[in-house]
C-alpha cells in the first residue's frame, strides 16, 4: 500500500535512546555495559529464528541515532558511502577483524578470572588508545566480571564512535553497510533463504 | 499508467532496510532478509531508495533498460 500519509509513530522509532542512555550509564559504571550483551545476541538470535533482518530495519537503536544525528540534527554532509565500504573484502574482512578483536577481549577477561593479569580499569579506544575510566567501578563487583565490561564498552563505544564518523562523512547510516552485526544477520539470513532467494 | 523509470537493487545490498521506510508506494520488501526486493510494478522511479541507500547499490533506470 503507498505510504502517502504521515507514517504514524511506533514505539520502536524512540529506539534512539537506548545508545546514549548505554554509554551514559556505561560512564558512571562500567558494570551496566553486560546489558551491552542484549544487542549483541538479540540480532542473531531474531534472524536464527526466521525474521531476517527486522532488528536492523526496526530495531536497532544504533542506526536509529545514526539517523537522528544525520536527518534531525543534520551533521552528515550526506555524501556517497564509497563503493569499497560494500565491498564483501571489506564487509567480511572486518567481520573478521571485529570477531578477533572480541575473542581477544574475551581472553583478556580469562586471564584476569585466573588471576594471571591484573584488572585493566581503561577503555580500548579504537582498539588502540587506552583511556582511564577508573572512576566507572568502585570494587563492587569480580574483576574479571568488571574486565569483561571494560572490554565490551570499549567495543560499543568503539563502534559507535566509528558509526558517527561514517554519519558525517557519508551518509547517515553507512555504518550499517559493515556493522558487524548486520553482515552476521546476513549471513545467518542467507543460509536460511531457500536456494532461488540467496 | 506506468512511469518511465524503475529501481534496481544491486548485489552488494546489506538489507539494512532504509529504502523500505521512504518508498511511498510499499514496492520494497527485504524477504528472507538477504537483499531488497522492488516490485517494478509498483515503482515509480521516485529515486527516494536510491537516495536513502547508505550503501549507494539502487540505481535509477529507465523502463526497457536492463
Amino acid at each position: 500500500m503507498p505510504n502517502t500519509a504521515k507514517a504514524k509513530k511506533h514505539w520502536y522509532d524512540y529506539l534512539w535512546i537506548v545508545t546514549p542512555i548505554y554509554l551514559g550509564l556505561g560512564f558512571f559504571n562500567i558494570l551496566f555495559a553486560w546489558i551491552g550483551l542484549v544487542f549483541f545476541f538479540l540480532p542473531l538470535i531474531l534472524s536464527a529464528c526466521g525474521f531476517g533482518k527486522i532488528y536492523c530495519n526496526l530495531y536497532c537503536d544504533r542506526g536509529r541515532f545514526l539517523d537522528l544525528l544525520g536527518k534531525k540534527l543534520h551533521i552528515s554532509m550526506n555524501r556517497k558511502t564509497p563503493k569499497w565500504v560494500s565491498s564483501p573484502v571489506f564487509r567480511y574482512g572486518f567481520l573478521i577483524f571485529f570477531l578477533i578483536m572480541f575473542i581477544q577481549m574475551l581472553f583478556n577477561t580469562y586471564l584476569v578470572f585466573s588471576s594471571a593479569k591484573t584488572l585493566s580499569e581503561t577503555v580500548k579506544l579504537f582498539w588502540t588508545f587506552n583511556v582511564p575510566w577508573n572512576w566507572a567501578y568502585n570494587g563492587s563487583a569480580a574483576p574479571w566480571v568488571a574486565q569483561f565490561a571494560f572490554g565490551f564498552y570499549s567495543i560499543m563505544l568503539t563502534s559507535t564512535l566509528i558509526g558517527v564518523i561514517f554519519t558525517v562523512l557519508f551518509k547517515p547510516r553507512s555504518w550499517c553497510v559493515f556493522c558487524p552485526m548486520g553482515t552476521m544477520t546476513q549471513l545467518i539470513c542467507r543460509i536460511r533463504a531457500p536456494k532461488g532467494e540467496k | 499508467m506506468q512511469s518511465k523509470r524503475y529501481a534496481s537493487v544491486g548485489a552488494r545490498c546489506v538489507a539494512c532496510g532504509c529504502c523500505l521506510k521512504v518508498c511511498p508506494m510499499g514496492a520494497i520488501d527485504l524477504k528472507y532478509g538477504v537483499k531488497a526486493n522492488i516490485d517494478v510494478q509498483k515503482c515509480v522511479g521516485c529515486g527516494r531508495c536510491a537516495n536513502e541507500c547508505p550503501a549507494g547499490v539502487i540505481e535509477i533506470l529507465q523502463r526497457g533498460e536492463k
